[in-house]
């Protein structure tokens, strides 16, 4: 606790710090198809991580074995430094919410969220306790008595999150735990379940295939594709930093190009690409003329109808193809002379004065990036 | 313009008239949908019911039909009406009909209970096994109603027999010396019962189980349950409704069960079928034969009854 606060926040740079969750070596295979494919992860206490990728990408599997209802093929998952192999489902310290929430139809959220403790042989006076503040964390202390069947789709997620907390587990399992709710509850719920984990202080490990929700939730991210970790790390750097191709479209929108390096300097690269010269304000310690790709996001890309003042790097013209009104911002498609369509995000910051907008179809403009923007993808 | 908008209006209100003879006729539909097994009910099951009700309040004669009249009229137009409540005192008074009775229910309730034992696994395997065993088995389980049920129940009488196959081949074993009765024995009759009615019992906990999801025993496992504790807690409440009905469906027409008692448990098993059959055909005192009926009926309406409760209690829960 009396402990550095950086340290505590971002234990995956400490060098010291003590894995909570070991992945060692994991692989799934269902007859020959393998859906988790050799991954090694380690997750420390406290954090809320994410597994985000496609459907079929393994990220499921690879959940359900920590919480025993799939065995690893081969490797080894150590929880808390003890060696999982061979302990089934019900003496693990985990707890999982599923995504189908599985409340029991039979009995009322009461007993629901009591089952788990109950099994625990804990004393009747305690579990009436620990139920009722459980309930009462997850604002549903007035729906005790009511059976499944007579809640909301944000109350049943909220009695699942409660019956899978009430049992203080070192680690909560979470399979796709906003995936059945609209979005505007989803969008609420994000916070309320990153507050929760806060105030419990358990380690969550959340699958989604939602990014926006990996994103506001997590402390860190890994996105999996077939079977393995296409890349690990905290939002801001996944976003900002990815380091291939998938893993830069895949989170968010990019364009990307493909292109050869010309210069590679300490401090900065260039890259030739059918999008013009590119010029970046880091190095790369890339060998000269080797094939690379540079990823642009729609947002940092700006948008004029005046052409630039003085012509240099990053910087393109085309014709606006076409504009996707989104109220708050707008994406544009615009077309290059090499028939090449750039994606352009801007915010509507100015209420247009009459029903149409500054830049609208079949206007020529000028688009331009800063130098730090663009980011370089080996694969 | 105007000869175009009286069209329209003519249009408009044709439609608004077709649109109300369809409304008729849905409701003439709706009408003739609910009539249908309304009157099926009345005339193959309530109008039997009650001539079986009238005859078991009458008396024997030796006439055709061999009981007396309800209604009768005498010439100075009095009318009489005789209801005659011997037959049920003699049933309740003799104790070959109780204990008749009772040995039905006996033999009903365990067969009940052992296809319940047998049938449970059954279904379960069936619901967890894969998409094509699934609807093998499924097909095996309805096989025998391809068969006439008086083939099979011969079919048992060959193998149960003293020199049957089950006998021969235990003595060709050498595990035996002696042939075992079986044949016209209670268990003979078990047997026959536990065989016919468990695919009743079988198909509707099987679709009781199907709906059940998965997931559930996983979040029991979740929680700390072990197996065991699981099925009690989770599995079997939930699938109640499924025993409830293969219950009943096995219950209810075991214990009128005639043909498997009188072939398969010869003169030794005593079940009410056999019961009415004799009174009806061979002693032909349709008024006893009838009053048996309707006592066997009341004993399985009760068991029915307390199945709508607790059904009208579970939808209402819903």
């Amino acid at each position: 606790m009396a402990g550095e606060p950086t340290a505590s926040e971002t234990p995956w740079l400490d060098q010291d710090a003590k894995p909570f969750i070991c992945i060692k070596g994991v692989t799934k295979k269902f007859g020959e198809f393998i859906a988790v494919n050799n991954v090694d992860l380690d997750i420390y206490q406290g954090e809320l991580f994410c597994l985000l990728g496609g459907s079929g990408c393994g990220k499921t599997t690879l959940l359900r074995m920590l919480a025993g209802f799939e065995t690893p093929t081969s490797g080894q998952i150590l929880i808390d430094g003890i060696d999982m192999s061979n302990v089934p489902p019900y003496e693990r310290p985990t707890n999982m919410m599923f995504q189908s929430y599985a409340l029991f139809p039979h009995m009322t959220v009461e007993k629901n969220v009591a089952f788990g403790l109950k099994q625990d042989k804990v004393p009747n006076d305690e579990i009436t306790d620990r139920v009722h503040d459980i309930l009462k964390l997850v604002e549903l202390q007035d729906f005790k008595k009511r059976k499944p069947q007579q809640l909301s789709g944000g109350q049943r997620q909220r009695v699942a999150l409660a019956r899978a907390l009430v049992k203080e587990p070192k680690l909560l399992l979470l399979d796709e735990p906003l995936a059945a709710l609209d979005k505007k509850l989803r969008e609420q719920t994000q916070f309320e379940l990153a507050n929760i984990q806060e105030q419990v202080g358990i380690t969550f490990v959340v699958v989604t295939h939602d990014q926006e929700e990996a994103m506001t939730l997590s402390s860190r991210i890994a996105v999996m594709d077939k079977g393995q970790f296409m890349q690990t790390g905290t939002p801001t750097e996944i976003y900002e930093f990815p380091e291939s191709r998938f893993v830069a479209d895949f989170i968010g929108s990019a364009n990307i190009v493909e292109g050869k390096i010309t210069e590679d300097n300490a401090d900065h690269v260039r890259v030739s690409t059918d999008l013009g010269e590119i010029y970046i304000d880091h190095g790369q310690s890339t060998k000269e003329g080797s094939r690379v790709w540079v990823a642009i996001r729609p947002e940092k890309v700006h948008l004029s109808k005046k052409p630039p003042s003085k012509k240099g790097p990053n910087q393109a013209e085309g014709m606006v193809d076409d504009i996707g009104y989104l109220g708050n911002t707008s994406i544009y498609k615009i077309r290059l002379k090499n028939d090449r369509i750039i994606d352009v995000t801007a915010p509507n910051q100015i209420r247009p004065k009459s029903r149409t907008h500054q830049i609208t179809w079949e206007d020529k403009v000028y688009l331009g990036w800063d130098a730090s923007s663009a980011m370089l993808l080996k694969k | 313009m105007t000869e175009t908008s009286y069209s329209n209006d003519s249009i408009s209100s044709s439609t608004q008239l077709l649109r109300q003879v369809m409304r008729r006729l849905q409701a003439g539909w709706r009408t003739i949908v609910i009539l249908i097994p309304f009157l099926w009910l009345l005339i193959f099951f309530l109008t039997p019911f009650f001539i079986v009700a009238k005859i078991s309040v009458a008396e024997v004669v030796i006439a055709s039909p061999p009981f007396t009249k309800m209604i009768e009229w005498t010439d100075s137009g009095i009318m009489t009406v005789r209801l005659v409540f011997d037959n049920f005192l003699y049933i309740l008074n003799d104790s070959l009909y109780s204990s008749t009775y009772i040995n039905s229910l006996k033999i009903s309730i365990t067969s009940t209970i052992l296809c319940l034992l047998i049938g449970y696994p059954i279904a379960y395997g069936i619901v967890r096994s894969g998409p094509l065993a699934k609807k093998l088995l499924l097909f095996a389980i309805i096989l025998p109603f391809w068969t006439s049920f008086l083939l099979r129940v011969y079919a048992w009488m060959g193998l149960l027999a003293d020199q049957g196959t089950i006998n021969n081949l235990l003595i060709s074993l050498g595990l035996i010396d002696e042939p075992i009765r079986m044949l016209y024995t209670e268990f003979a009759v078990y047997v026959g019962i536990v065989y016919t009615y468990m695919p009743f019992m079988i198909l509707p906990l099987y679709a009781n189980m199907e709906k059940l999801d998965g997931a559930l025993n996983e979040a029991a496992a979740d929680l700390g349950s072990k197996p065991t504790n699981t099925f009690f807690k989770v599995t079997l409440p939930l699938t109640m409704p499924g025993v409830i009905a293969g219950a009943l469906l096995v219950f209810i027409p075991a214990t009128g069960e005639y043909v498997i008692p009188d072939l398969l448990g010869g003169g030794n098993v005593n079940m009410i079928g056999r019961i009415l059959y004799n009174e009806f055909a061979r002693n032909v005192d349709w008024p006893v034969a009838s009053a048996v009926a309707i006592v066997l009926l009341f004993l399985l309406v009760l068991p029915m009854a307390v199945y709508q409760h607790y059904q009208g209690k579970a939808t209402e829960e819903q």
